[in-house]
């Protein structure tokens, strides 16, 4: 088999500091390559230099044998290379067929021949099973719609060469199955796939090749055959992690922290009940859809319920969020950026967001700066954030693992007795992924009791006590450490009612 | 990864120090807190030779007196910009608190003029306000009037926390409605002859300097400068205080936690409704004070103040500043000299002898420039964090 691009000693310094170092990689035409590495590995720095978006210092690129050096992302679009970037880059309010022809709509006595475009938008829809009308605002499509909608726009400008970064993060179960199709259908036809992921097992599943990046080097290729995941994470963090889950370093008590009975609200969550101990890790698994993010929101006060009762510590919980921070819970949102974190903020500030009552002295609430200092610069070494000075460097300029520390950490100033977490590792490097579960430990093994929700259920089973599994709204069952079988949760996770 | 970042930020100075280039220090400039009070000591420096008169004596105590009514509305907007809102209604909160005030205690009204007005023999006879005469009448009139404003605010803080309305919106409404009924009040008629208690407040010196001649034991009264006054000593007091509300208390976080980012505010148990409200209550007493030191300097209250360009200048003082229209990023020092500023530019251009809609159009140009100085800000702040 041939290749269809070829990197040579590809380079790229950021005012002397090598981004991407002397890169030398094959994509063989018609394969699939799955691309790994940690965030700041130089995935990024690459794909913005096959792109076109940025020009590399030394080295070159061949496609399909020809010397290629885009100068834009027209270029490699014209190329036949086209990207499905994690965040979407559609217009949502657009229609399906505006979106595929955004940069040149085909005309028939100066206007728009709107009958042409929808026809052929229609036949590339049928050819990705896409049944949805191309006049369609593409703002009315589900995240899985809009991907493929994202891809269809690729086959409009004939790509050989599809690049997936994160293509999953958004998607549910089902949807990603579907992803995983069309995948195999556009490599039937001929086209060759990139795909990026922090996600192994789908890496695996999807590629016949394995590249990993490392500080912006090339430290391992090789056929899938030869790459289990446990080679995929030493070549990517450069050591042997022992494991991917940290040791439980402490067993559950008895005494019930949150009691949750026959919680109800129509639609949303059905008579749900479930206890929670000092010293427990609670697994929530179920599919996108299945209230396990709702619940959480019920529990921590920001979204109602009609019937039921949520007790903390044996006593019932005043309504919303700021009664039941002071009565011990805390919840890290599945939205770091946009209900976890203040972007723009620095470090220290957003540490102190939560605990700030407890440094101020009456009567106007004057804030005491140096206990406040020193009780984040506490945290930050505790939580071991990779940061300069934390009360200048805002949270923006950190890596998603670290912004995920800073999270957890602003609640764990407050000392609470419940943390509820909704997806913890999102957008998180692996290295950063096994500080987090560290972290979870400690907070179970200091008495506190956590209820984490994922969808990757991997990660449930290699840290929970416990998994309760929920689907439509409701708990449909649960399993204890000894008995975890991913096959039985996912079975009850994917069951359909019989109604 | 942050690689070298890691270094402990309280580590003994390097032993060399790299020369920094001109590009670095401009940055450095541009980025200091004082760059807006550098700017216009230098914007004096450069026109002093041709303007002998703006440093006198005699324009000196014009511009600061000029400055402090400013400052304290401005401060007022300073809270709500950080909250990432606006407040459009503080001109007509100036001119209905001026009204409130002057009615109350004014010493005598003339019928010839105020006849008409509906508050004539309800409020106001020819013997003045309801307060005129009385012991603390003075201090009783500037309760109602802060008391009106606080109203006035607790309405436009609960209609944006509560109702969720854009703060654009409701205080718009807020602008029209509120002027119109102040000058419906007293058919757009200015309420004279207050007592001197309530106008030393915005007139009465506490230092003075005399500048001139020793020779005669008489001193001429324009030979003499008021450096220290009680508008000066209320404004200065209003800052400081402002200051340490917004930097050094636990409101001051939740304010700027807002305009940063809401809905993580409200996981993270900020009261953001309380909060809202409270600045909106704040903003339109700022407004209030601004319209007492505004209506003794004028010894009347005059229901058309905080018309015209009003709104502009408080804006635009707040914004060239530095305080961003998007919130989260406001300091009260930055407000104190975005007003400084602005109003040496209003000083210097009408000792040009330009016309008002020459100086309008040239605060316009100014605070495009304040606006453009800010993205170069945020581009430079960016940069350096690489």
């Amino acid at each position: 088999m041939t290749d269809i691009l070829t990197l040579e000693g590809l380079t790229k310094d950021w005012f002397g500091v090598p981004a991407v170092s002397d890169l030398t990689l094959r994509v063989r035409q018609g394969a699939c390559l799955g691309l790994i590495g940690q965030n700041g590995a130089g995935k990024s720095t690459l794909m913005n230099m096959i792109g076109g978006i940025v020009a590399p210092t030394a080295g070159r690129m061949l496609w399909r044998g020809q010397p290629y050096s885009p100068a834009s992302a027209a270029d490699a679009a014209a190329a036949g290379i086209a990207f499905i970037h994690q965040e979407l880059n559609l217009f949502s309010n657009l229609s399906v067929a505006e979106n595929l022809y955004i940069d040149g709509f085909p005309r028939r006595l100066g206007l728009i021949d709107w009958r042409r475009v929808h026809a052929r938008t229609r036949e590339i829809l049928a050819r990705l099973s896409l049944d949805v009308d191309p006049r369609l605002s593409v703002g009315n499509l589900s995240p899985g719609e809009r991907q493929l909608v994202e891809i269809a726009k690729a086959l409009h400008n004939e790509a050989q060469l599809l690049i997936f970064d994160e293509p999953t993060t958004s998607l549910t179960a089902r949807e990603t199955e579907r992803l995983f199709d069309t995948i195999a259908a556009l490599r039937a036809e001929g086209r060759t796939i990139v795909y990026i992921s922090h996600i192994l097992g789908d890496v695996r599943r999807l590629s016949d090749d394995i590249a990993v990046l490392r500080d912006g080097r090339l430290v391992d290729e090789g056929p899938v055959d030869a790459f289990p995941v446990t080679r995929m994470i030493r070549s990517m963090i450069g050591r042997d992690l022992g494991g991917l889950y940290p040791p439980r370093t402490a067993a559950p008590r008895p005494r019930p922290v949150l009691e949750v009975r026959g919680v109800t609200q129509p639609g949303v969550v059905e008579d749900v009940s479930l206890t929670l101990h000092e010293g427990e890790v609670l697994g929530l698994f179920g599919l996108m859809g299945s209230g396990r993010s709702e619940l959480a929101r019920i529990l921590f006060g920001l979204d109602p319920h009609q019937g039921g009762q949520i007790l903390l510590d044996g006593a019932p919980l005043p309504a919303g969020p700021r009664g039941r921070i002071r009565a011990g819970m805390a919840f890290v949102t599945e939205n770091r950026r946009d209900e976890g974190l203040m972007m723009e903020a620095s470090i220290a500030d957003n540490l102190s967001l939560v605990s700030l009552r407890e440094f101020g002295r009456r009567p106007v609430g004057l804030i005491d700066p140096q206990a406040l200092s020193a009780r984040t610069e506490a945290a930050r070494t505790e939580l071991a954030v990779k940061a300069g000075d934390i009360a200048v460097q805002p949270v923006k300029a950190l890596s998603g693992g670290n912004q995920q520390k800073v999270v957890i950490g602003k609640w764990q100033m407050s000392a609470p007795r419940l943390f509820i977490l909704d997806e913890p590792t999102r957008g998180v490097d692996v290295g950063a992924k096994y500080e987090i579960y560290a972290l979870i430990d400690r907070l179970a093994a200091a008495g506190g009791a956590v209820l984490m929700i994922s969808s990757e259920l991997e990660e449930l089973t290699g840290t929970a006590d416990r998994i309760l599994v929920m689907n439509r709204g409701e708990i449909v069952g649960g399993l204890d450490r000894a008995a975890f079988s991913d096959e039985r949760i996912l079975s009850m996770a994917f069951r359909e009612d019989a109604a | 990864m942050i690689p070298a970042a890691t270094a402990p930020p309280s580590a003994s100075p390097p032993p060399f120090t790299p020369r920094r280039g001109l590009g670095a220090r401009a940055g450095d400039l541009i980025l200091s807190d004082y760059f807006v009070l550098y700017l216009s000591i230098a914007y004096v420096a450069a026109l002093a030779p041709f303007l002998p008169t703006l440093t006198a004596p005699g324009n000196i105590v014009n511009v600061m007196s000029n400055m402090w009514p400013l400052l304290v509305v401005a401060i007022g907007q300073t809270f709500v910009l950080a909250i990432a809102g606006i407040d459009l209604s503080q001109g007509s909160v100036v001119a209905l608190t001026s009204v409130v005030g002057a009615m109350l205690i004014t010493t005598a009204a003339d019928p010839a003029v105020l006849a008409k007005a509906p508050i004539w023999g309800l409020v106001l006879t020819e013997g003045g306000g309801p307060f005129a005469g009385l012991m603390g009448g003075v201090g009783l009139a500037v309760m109602a009037m802060l008391l009106v404003a606080a109203l006035v605010g607790l309405l436009n803080g609960t209609t944006v926390a509560v109702l969720n309305m854009p703060p654009f919106m409701v205080t718009l409404v807020g602008l029209i409605t509120i002027s119109a009924f102040a000058i419906w009040l007293t058919q757009s008629e200015n309420i004279a002859r207050l007592p001197e208690s309530f106008i030393k407040l915005g007139k009465g010196d506490i230092v003075s300097v005399h500048i001139g001649a020793k020779d005669s034991p008489q001193i001429p009264r324009r030979e003499v400068y008021s450096f220290v006054t009680y508008a000066m000593v209320i404004a200065v007091g209003v800052a400081v205080a402002a200051h340490v509300l917004l930097n050094r208390t636990i409101f001051g976080r939740w304010v700027l936690a807002i305009g940063m980012n809401r809905r993580t505010a409200e996981i993270s148990g900020v009261p953001v409704r309380r909060v809202i409200i409270a600045v909106y209550v704040i903003s339109a007493m700022c407004a209030a004070v601004g319209a007492i030191l505004y209506s003794a300097r004028l010894e009347a209250g005059r229901p058309t103040l905080g018309g015209g360009t009003f709104l502009l200048d408080v804006i635009g003082a707040a914004v060239i500043g530095g305080t961003s229209l998007f919130g989260g990023k406001a300091k009260i020092i930055w407000t104190f000299f975005g007003v400084l500023f602005f109003v040496l530019l209003s000083n210097t251009l009408n000792l040009m002898n330009l016309s008002s809609f020459q100086v309008d159009m040239v605060k316009g140009a100014v605070i495009l420039g304040a606006a453009l100085l800010d993205v170069l800000r945020t581009r430079l702040m960016q940069e350096r964090r690489r």
